[in-house]
């Protein structure tokens, strides 16, 4: 009796332990994660390349050269340059200043401790505090017209204009730029500095010869990181200007609403056309960090 | 000699405080505005008026509980879902990690929009597997949508938690004992990595409570498109509905923090001693 119920338990265990058995194990995950993102992103790029008729064109990709489309890939691909190289650059100081700066230790447990927090902070609750800052009735507008006689408004800048709209990433990409280089800048050793110092090197030199070099990897994928964060971006957009200011997210939006391209294909090309974007991104960021982390042992 | 150099240097940092100012300025502005903003309902004085007009108003409370019940539903399926995976390729599978980690990290290359821009597309009218023909199943699809979202940052606090626990003697030890597999990932795993599944799941609400482009596409009525909605018709309580918001995120990012931080079976209170490891580790780390 004994006997039979290890041998039915040992077979059970070599069941357990078959290779097609351990694959089953994985059957959920993979099942959700083709159903739920490869399946419908592969329906998309295969319909970029369909016409409404099913039949096979590159047309629709064709199409993303016209004056709209071109337009809303160059104004996207814009403001995430300037918002991520802001964002990079600011992020670079304010990290090297409470790293390096001689700031007191706590200065800088409160500005990572914000920064995770700045950095979450996106979306319409974002736009709103923007807009209550800088908008026309916003607080800092409204002291600069009473206090200097400075009309933001009237001097050509406005919130819901490219460079409003740069102000307002910047709040959550400066906050992940100083999460995310803060290792690489820990990184940077005060023995280096000392060696470099005490073979004569002037502090220039010893940014130019040695930091910069070291930290430049890091800095680049971090900023493809920013890009990539600011180029999806659509609900801070949406709730500052209505749907009105035309990236590639917006028209996209608009697209899946009202079909205003007035052909569901070339809504599809335009989402292949974000996905390469992203794709082309992330894949630098990862190169880029492989290097940077050579560093950082 | 060099050393002082070196020494006053670090004494006057004036530089270093002068962009520390700015970019704390930078920071806290808009909060202060947005603040004081929100206090100016009432014409002439400072009032807490908006914060009262939308806790009485029901379609704030009804899209807020909406959206807090799909974030909920989404953390509970991502947590049923990434929790086996993960032991199961850790035991068994190591092989099938690349594949997991790739899979968990496409959201984030994947725009939102895009993903539900699929779904609508793929599981819409006359679809073999029709998901946006009732309420119902649009609400289901906004869920799946969550869990997809939260499949970066669940994975990651799920594998960092599993790292730090030797799960293959834990799991031999429950086998001698004649424990059965699913009993082994409920009461032996799972407690051991309960703390960095919840530090997942606060960094999870804090992204889904407040989105807006798949609810929207969805017509959901949930907490996102509300708040576009009141932009568009209120002037100060979106300014309170941001304040809000913040505090939200920060309740969210501290309680993630303090649970990512957490070791298993440590108290929730932790002792003063307890405290200063923390530290230590965040130091290491």
């Amino acid at each position: 009796m004994a006997h039979r119920l290890l041998r039915a338990r040992a077979d059970g265990a070599s069941l357990m332990g078959s290779p097609l058995w351990r694959w089953l194990g994985l059957v959920p995950f993979a099942l959700f994660v083709l159903l739920f993102l490869i399946l419908p992103v592969l329906y998309l790029v295969q319909g970029a390349f369909q016409t409404p008729q099913g039949q096979f064109t590159f047309d629709n990709l064709r199409a993303l050269a016209s004056p709209t489309i071109a337009s809303a890939y160059s104004l996207s691909i814009r403001l995430s340059l300037v918002s991520a190289g802001l964002g990079a650059l600011g992020g670079l100081l304010v990290c090297y200043a409470l790293v390096h700066g001689g700031l007191p230790a706590w200065l800088r447990h409160a500005f990572t401790t914000f920064s995770g927090v700045a950095s979450n902070f996106a979306g319409v609750p974002l736009a709103f505090a923007f807009i209550a800052t800088l908008g026309r009735l916003g607080l800092v507008t409204v002291l600069l017209r009473e206090l200097f006689g400075i009309n933001l408004y009237a001097s050509g800048f406005s919130l819901f204009s490219f460079w409003g709209l740069a102000l307002t990433y910047l709040y959550f990409q400066l906050p992940l730029m100083l999460l995310i280089i803060t290792p690489a800048m820990q990184g940077l050793k005060r023995e280096w500095q000392e060696a470099a110092e005490s073979l004569g090197a002037s502090r220039a030199q010893y940014w130019r010869r040695v930091a910069l070099p070291v930290l430049t990897p890091s800095v680049l994928s971090c900023f493809m990181l920013l890009f990539a964060n600011a180029f999806g971006t659509l609900a801070t957009v949406v709730a500052l200007t209505g749907a009105n200011f035309p990236v590639v997210p917006i028209l996209l939006f608009q697209q899946i609403r009202g079909n205003v391209l007035y052909n569901p294909n070339l809504g599809f090309a335009l989402a292949l056309g974000m996905v390469a974007i992203m794709v082309v991104t992330n894949l630098l960021y990862f190169v880029l960090r492989a290097r940077a982390e050579r560093w950082q042992r | 000699m060099r050393r002082r150099q070196v020494e006053r240097m670090r004494r006057w940092p004036l530089l270093s405080w002068s962009i520390v100012l700015l970019a704390a300025g930078y920071f806290l502005l808009p909060l202060y505005a947005t603040f004081q903003f929100s206090l100016g309902m009432q014409r002439g004085e400072l009032s807490f008026a908006a914060y009262h007009w939308l806790f009485g108003s029901d379609r704030f409370l009804d899209s807020l509980s909406y959206s807090a019940v799909a974030s909920l539903l989404a953390i509970l399926a991502g947590t049923l879902l990434v929790v086996p995976t993960v032991y199961w390729v850790r035991l068994k599978l190591p092989q099938a990690r690349g594949f997991v980690e790739f899979a968990s990290l496409l959201p984030l290359i994947i725009p939102p929009i895009v993903v539900v821009f699929g779904y609508m597309r793929l599981y819409g009218d006359g679809s073999w597997l029709p998901l946006t023909t009732s309420d119902g199943r649009l609400d289901l699809l906004l869920v799946i949508g969550y869990v997809v979202l939260a499949l970066p940052y669940m994975f990651r606090a799920v594998d960092t938690g599993m790292a730090a626990i030797d799960i293959v003697t834990l799991t031999e030890a429950a086998e001698s004992l004649g424990a059965s597999r699913w009993r082994i990932v409920v009461s032996v795993i799972f407690p051991n990595v309960r703390s960095a599944i919840v530090a997942g799941a606060f960094l999870t609400l804090s992204i889904s409570l407040g989105e807006f482009v798949m609810a929207s596409l969805l017509s959901r009525p949930a907490f996102g498109p509300y708040l576009v909605q009141m932009g568009q018709d209120y002037a100060y309580q979106p300014a309170a509905l941001a304040i809000l918001a913040f505090v939200i995120t920060w309740a969210c990012m501290a309680l993630m923090q303090f649970f990512a931080l957490r070791k298993p079976g440590q108290r929730v209170l932790p002792r003063l001693w307890a405290e200063r490891t923390t530290k230590k580790e965040r130091e290491v780390s």
